[in-house]
């Protein structure tokens, strides 16, 4: 029997305000536990949350950017359960009105097709703090943290539009490159700003009824959210094969130990009591505001895709890529414009600089190499000063922070010899001293005679400590040797 | 000096005819010595008093001081104090010291009056009898076996003592007009957003608003002079300007028109309760007021569509008090869960957990449009009564409450006949409107309040009114036995 799968996603984006949705206290990452919570933050009596005007304009901004309806007015409301990280007993969010209404957003999978994934709205609310079971805690305890706590967030939630985990990651990393052009998240995904919750469920393949649908909780990479989804397909085939039924639960998968378990059943789910904040006024939003936002409007990915394929003459997939990640597509036209080598300037930002900032875990934003160093780099490559090969040692060597290029390329002595007297001198020396190479060579088949010219191109970049042009080498080897037939 | 008015005062002390720390002094004295039979004030603050004070007559010296500068007034303890204890009557915060001053304390802090404590109150502001405090029940001045009213009971007995000329209060569904009433004395609750809920604890975040309790209007105008602000902290606090409500207090009644509802005189009344109300119209339509007869048909949903909402929104915002960041925690709880539920079960009295229980049931999944829905509607419907009527008239006026002061005790075992003392005072809450209670008589040796209610950001208007009508009468000047 055959299974079509069904995904919707809630993904919980950051938004990259400097404090935090209803206080005055910062959202700078990674301080010391509990330094960046105020008062409003850890629910002291009396205290009132006053609405971050900015977390406003990007949830507009984002509805701005999926072609969305925006909500006139919206309103908050508290969504009630105890938990120690959350300090109020209360989540403050919203439900029946929600700011961003219906939307749509298009996804480009692996065959060139593209597919609409519809939005079902986003909503603004505040995130929890976090508990920490671990480290210097008696076993007996756990620690809370409350620096995340009231940090704003909009949660976007989809339809049930996609039909396999590749179809999800498309749209969820759509969705990161979109939230990052227009510059309302900072995308970092290893700190928690993107968390996905995937709803999953199957059906026989054409059926019109959808199947009982499980929730995996918050996902925090492309990578365990891909594994999360084939695992738990193949986990409701197996159960449904094996003549079981699909309970409704919320599930969490762990990425590290790829551990998927169940968290909790539909009967144990919160009645979370919802109903209008009472501290806080409905959200108006005017149409000039809405306007002055979109005359604002960061250039989004598809856009600007188009415009690196017409304006840079790269392919279609390499401006995709490039125009995917807001900090990459401007780092990518950093590099252009300092170096004026867009086809350079795109395969080094995709291919080596990428390798390397993700073998290190890096994002863009804090490569070692600089847009202005990879410029540097570029130009010594294309105006022959250093080999391909070269250009890697002096990648690295930048990389590790031994100045510019050029620095390094006179430190080390790397600048290639293009002085073609020197060169002919370098070759007829190779040659005088290989007497049986040369030999071998003129007694070979001509169509076989290629294929040893690697031999004395190895001799000669040795000889020259890898610094001789090899273009003009092999034009001189062939040049000479052709002189001896 | 505990029988001047604060108007009095301030011109005392802007005279120098006395100093704010003698002034300072002899209330400290009179709680001291008078306070161990009412249980008025729970936090007593001497030391920072005086040297308050202290500051307060250096200022006045230098000239330039504001009104109240140097005048002694308590805090009711559901308003946050830097650094005093702020219990809200309850338990759960008998060990809670806030690091930061409501915007009410801020604004009289800044204006140089002189906290002396802290005024005893009904459990996190839940009940009309001041029997849920923690602390004990505040006894009434004109009869100590009888409540002083709630849930501001502390604060309306303090000042019917002459503990302090002032005192700040809130009122959720009547807790300053209900207590002024009962301990004859005067208190305005403001326009729902024009004084700043900043620090101040919440019930009902929808419904609560701070307002003064004084003996005259004129004090009620004075302090709410200084209450009132615009406040960014709060929300729901409205960027209006502050009238000098001082400034017309001396206007004619002369053509004023002045609503009688007649479901305020219906059954449940005390007749000599509206024989009082009624003779307090009469004087004022003697004034050259129009007195006209209105209705307000919804009134008799206002309580249950209040023990709704108030509840609902208690529900959650006393879902903070769980035991771990502050506030009280049980002994060795065994885990979270349990931490939790004997925190709670240990830290809030019975009303405060009834009423827990009772938003907790209306907010619930199959019963929220029931109740929760089904509340607001009539919201609606109880703000549109006073739209309308408010077209035809000034003012509207009644008793504040059905009947004097009751005796301890007498309404512990039901609670919605506890809940019925609020019945006219509930429905300006609902619509968030001005209210106001003054003394308009006596009966069985106890006080009469008659409630003013006015327009919205009407309060100059009642404060008028108030003050011509004191004018005119007594019963603000009167006090208990032995205390005067």
């Amino acid at each position: 029997m055959s299974w079509d799968t069904v995904i919707g996603l809630e993904i919980h984006v950051q938004l990259a305000t400097k404090t935090k949705i209803f206080s005055g206290a910062s959202t700078a990452y990674g301080a010391e536990p509990n330094t960046q919570a105020c008062a409003i933050d850890l629910a002291m009596p009396g205290t009132l949350p006053v609405l971050n005007k900015q977390a406003v304009n990007y949830a507009i901004m984002f509805g701005l950017a999926i072609d969305a309806e925006i909500g006139q007015v919206s309103a908050f409301e508290r969504k009630n359960y105890f938990y120690p990280d959350l300090p109020k007993g209360y989540q403050t969010t919203q439900l029946e009105k929600p700011i961003v209404g219906r939307g749509n957003v298009e996804i480009q999978l692996a065959d060139g097709s593209t597919k609409n994934v519809r939005i079902h709205h986003a909503h603004l609310e505040e995130d929890a703090g976090k508990s920490l079971h671990e480290g210097n805690f008696n076993s007996s305890f756990s620690g809370i943290d409350l620096n995340r706590a009231g940090t704003p967030l909009i949660e976007i939630v989809s339809e049930p539009d996609m039909t396999s985990a590749e179809e999800a990651i498309a749209f969820a990393k759509k969705i990161h490159s979109i939230v990052t052009s227009i510059g309302i998240c900072d995308g970092e995904m290893s700190q928690g700003s993107m968390r996905f919750d995937v709803n999953v469920s199957v059906k026989p393949s054409g059926s019109e009824t959808l199947g009982t649908r499980t929730e995996t909780k918050n996902l925090n990479s492309f990578k365990f959210m891909e594994e999360a989804i084939k695992r738990e397909v193949a986990r409701q085939i197996d159960v449904i094969e094996d003549g079981g039924t699909i309970a409704q639960e919320t599930r969490l998968y762990n990425g590290e130990t790829k551990v998927a378990r169940s968290m909790r059943s539909k009967e144990e789910a919160n009645d979370y009591r919802y109903f209008p904040c009472p501290d806080l006024l409905p959200v108006v939003v005017s149409d000039e505001q809405v306007e002055e936002l979109r005359r604002k409007l960061p250039e989004l990915p598809d856009a600007r895709q188009a415009r690196f394929v017409k304006q840079y003459e790269l392919s279609e997939y390499d401006a995709g890529i490039l125009s995917s990640d807001a900090a990459m597509a401007n780092y990518f036209e950093a590099v252009t414009s300092a170096c004026n080598n867009a086809k350079l300037a795109a395969n080094w930002t995709m291919g080596e600089l990428s390798a390397r900032l993700n073998n290190e875990d890096l994002s863009i934003a804090n490569s070692p190499v600089s847009a202005e160093q990879l410029a540097g780099l570029i130009v010594r490559i294309a105006d022959n000063s250093i080999s391909g090969k070269m250009a890697k040692e002096v990648f690295e060597a930048i990389w590790a922070g031994e100045g510019s290029a050029d620095q390094i390329i006179d430190a080390r002595g790397l600048k290639q010899v293009s002085d073609s007297g020197a060169l002919e001198q370098m070759v007829a020396d190779v040659l005088a001293a290989n007497q049986a190479m040369v030999d071998d060579y003129i007694n070979t088949d001509e169509a076989k005679r290629k294929k040893k010219l690697g031999g004395f191109m190895g001799q000669i970049m040795k000889a020259s400590k890898g610094q001789a042009n090899p273009q003009q080498v092999n034009q001189i080897l062939a040049k000479k040797l052709n002189e001896l037939l | 000096m505990h029988n001047l008015t604060i108007a009095e005062l301030v011109k005392g002390l802007q005279s120098k005819e006395f100093t704010s720390v003698e002034l300072t002094q002899h209330f400290l004295d009179r709680i001291a010595s008078l306070d161990p039979a009412y249980n008025a004030v729970i936090t007593v603050t001497a030391e920072r008093a005086l040297q308050a004070a202290a500051a307060a007559d250096q200022r006045l010296a230098a000239g330039n001081a504001p009104d109240l500068c140097g005048v002694p007034i308590l805090h009711k303890d559901i308003f946050c104090t830097d650094g005093v204890r702020t219990s809200c009557g309850s338990k759960m915060l008998d060990n809670f010291i806030p690091p930061y001053n409501a915007t009410v304390v801020e604004n009289f802090e800044q204006a140089g009056a002189v906290v002396l404590g802290k005024t005893n109150m009904d459990e996190f502001a839940m009940g009309s009898s001041n029997e849920t405090s923690f602390y004990g029940p505040v006894k009434n001045p004109w009869a100590t076996d009888s409540v002083p009213g709630g849930s501001s009971g502390g604060s309306a007995a303090a000042v019917a003592a002459r503990l302090a000329p002032g005192a700040t209060a809130t009122d959720t569904g009547g807790s300053i007009r209900q207590p002024a009433a009962l301990c004859g004395v005067s208190g305005i609750k403001p326009t729902y957003g024009r004084v700043s809920r900043w620090g101040m604890i919440a019930f009902a975040s929808s419904l609560d608003q701070g307002g003064p309790m004084a003996r005259t209007a004129e004090d009620c105008a004075l302090l709410l002079n200084c209450m009132a602000s615009y406040d960014d902290k709060d929300s729901t606090c409205i960027d209006r300007e502050v009238p000098d409500y001082t400034a017309t207090l001396s206007s004619s009644v002369k053509g004023l028109r002045i609503g009688v509802p007649k479901e305020y005189f219906s059954e449940g009344l005390h007749p000599g309760t509206e024989e009082a109300v009624r003779a307090a119209l009469a004087d004022l339509e003697a004034q050259g007021a129009e007195l006209v007869e209105i209705s307000l048909p919804n009134s008799a949903l206002s309580v249950p569509a209040y023990y709704v909402i108030a509840p609902a929104e208690a529900s959650a915002n006393l879902s903070r008090f769980d035991g771990s960041r502050y506030g009280y925690r049980c002994e060795n709880p065994k885990d979270l869960e349990d931490m939790y539920c004997r925190s709670r079960a240990e830290g809030f009295g019975e009303e405060v957990q009834r009423r827990i229980l009772i938003g907790t049931y209306c907010l619930s999944a199959g019963y929220y449009d029931a109740y929760y829905g089904k509340s607001q509607q009539v919201r609606q419907l109880i703000q549109q009564d006073f739209v309308s009527a408010f077209e035809n008239v000034d003012l509207i006026m009644g008793p504040t409450c059905p009947s004097p002061a009751f005796k301890f005790g007498s309404k512990g075992d039901d609670p919605v006949a506890m809940y019925l003392e609020d019945i006219y005072t509930i429905a300006t809450n609902l619509a968030g409107l001005p209210g106001m209670s003054v003394p308009c008589g006596m009966v069985e040796g106890k006080p009469v309040g008659l409630q003013i209610i006015g327009n919205y950001f009407d309060e100059a208007r009642i404060l008028n009114v108030a003050h011509q009508y004191q004018q005119a009468s007594d019963w603000h000047t009167k006090a208990p036995e032995g205390i005067a």
